[in-house]
């Protein structure tokens, strides 16, 4: 094989080589979002967190701010502590809201924060005081069956 | 009393053998590893195996590629739409293939592409006695043609993985974009959404070096151990090849449960 055939040759290979960890970095991953933003970490305890996982989202308005870093159990509360990594060019008052949502009827669960009034800032290191556990599938449709019920033996005793 | 005796030989001598194989292979990775210094002194020996290893890989790991990627398309869409989710093919393509099916096929590929050239070419030299002569020569066999042989499969192997993975992903954004008509922003985003670099992409590529190290190092270790004759050269391409995809799907498994453990 020629010299500079080959020289040619495995340059085209290194080059598409690195153009394809590339694509792979920014096009199919998460590569440019989030891995340099510099974040701050705020806490928030949840009743119940239900299927919260590590690294899943946290969205403000519908928008992602930041990410869940770390789920642990009190076991002095009976809570769990939610560490969530916000994104530092986002700050939000101290009378914000936490709840834990779902996107779609079977999409993952997320934390959403609702920004209140308040003038001051939460700081980094911080904790959310007012939060709304996830809601619980089996609870919700038990406590409409019990409603249901209740209300079929009121329309009975009217009759 | 006779039969019981033979038996017991020769499960020890086959258990001696094994052992003396498994410290011989060790001791000659530790001697490659101090010999590579010409490899790198010399980066005309190394682009040479490179071109061996790598570019004339490009063609079957290229085609692979997009085939599989193919391949998940359809059948990813197929179940996914079941479940009203087809959107989330993008992620379904993207996840397999980095973190599991490019380092594992492109392994599986370029030991039966490269690994296989390989031993050929050492155990040829070693039954035509060139790598004697070259010791004779004074001439260490080992950093002329060992070393680069497994330096240029190391480095060959995660681009190979890389271009297997975005060959894939190309394949299964043509089925489900452009064929199927899957909603184009929903594939990206969500894939970018749900693919971590760090997690799956970062550990695609390890992946992929660990069985870089490891396909090279039996096809040079297999061809420089080879019987020299014409049947022993054969027989050593068929174990390396056969040893190449045993210890691929092993690592993988290793390597799998050691980076995802489903937090």
């Amino acid at each position: 094989m020629n010299r500079k055939v080959m020289d040619l040759w495995v340059g085209i290979f290194v080059v598409i080589g690195f153009a394809a960890v590339l694509f792979l970095a920014l096009k199919v991953s998460n590569f440019s979002a989030s891995s340099f933003a510099t974040t701050y970490e705020i806490t928030a305890k949840f009743d119940n967190i239900g299927g919260l996982k590590v690294r899943g989202p946290v969205k403000s308005a519908g928008v992602v701010v930041g990410r869940v870093s770390e789920i642990r159990f009190n076991p002095q509360t009976y809570e769990a502590n939610v560490v969530l990594k916000i994104d530092s060019q986002y700050q939000f008052p101290m009378d914000t809201f936490a709840s834990i949502l779902t996107s779609g009827l079977l999409g993952e669960q997320y934390i959403g924060l609702d920004a209140g009034g308040d003038e001051t800032m939460i700081p980094a290191g911080g904790a959310i005081a007012k939060t709304q556990s996830a809601i619980v599938l089996e609870k919700l449709i038990s406590q409409f069956l019990f409603n249901k019920a209740s209300e079929g033996k009121k329309d009975a005793g009217a009759q | 009393m006779n039969m019981l005796e033979r038996f017991f030989r020769v499960v020890g001598r086959n258990t001696i053998n094994r052992v003396w194989r498994l410290g011989f292979a060790a001791r000659f990775f530790i001697a490659l590893l101090a010999h590579s210094g010409e490899t790198f002194r010399r980066p005309r020996l190394l682009l040479r195996e490179l071109f061996a290893s790598g570019v004339l890989s490009l063609i079957i790991i290229l085609v692979s590629g997009l085939f599989v990627g193919l391949v998940l398309g359809l059948q990813g869409y197929d179940t996914l739409q079941r479940y009203g989710s087809s959107e989330a093919l993008g992620i379904l393509v993207a996840l397999s293939l980095v973190r599991e099916l490019g380092p594992v096929v492109a392994g599986l590929l370029f030991a039966s592409r490269a690994g296989s050239s390989i031993t050929a070419e050492v155990g040829l030299m070693k039954a035509t006695e060139q790598l004697t002569a070259m010791d004779m020569m004074a001439v260490n066999p080992l950093a002329r043609i060992i070393a680069p042989r497994f330096w240029g499969g190391v480095l060959s192997m995660p681009m190979l993985a890389a271009l297997f993975t975005a060959a894939g992903i190309f394949g299964g954004w043509l089925i489900g974009v452009v064929f199927i008509g899957v909603d184009e922003g929903a594939f990206w985003a969500q894939m970018q959404a749900n693919v971590n670099f760090v997690d799956d992409v970062c550990n695609g590529i390890i992946k992929s070096i660990v069985f870089g190290v490891a396909v090279s190092l039996i096809a040079v270790f297999e061809g420089f151990d080879a019987v020299p004759t014409a049947e022993g050269v054969s027989r050593a391409i068929t174990r390396t090849v056969v040893t190449s995809a045993l210890a691929i799907l092993a690592l993988d498994f290793v390597l799998t449960s050691f980076m995802f453990r489903g937090l």
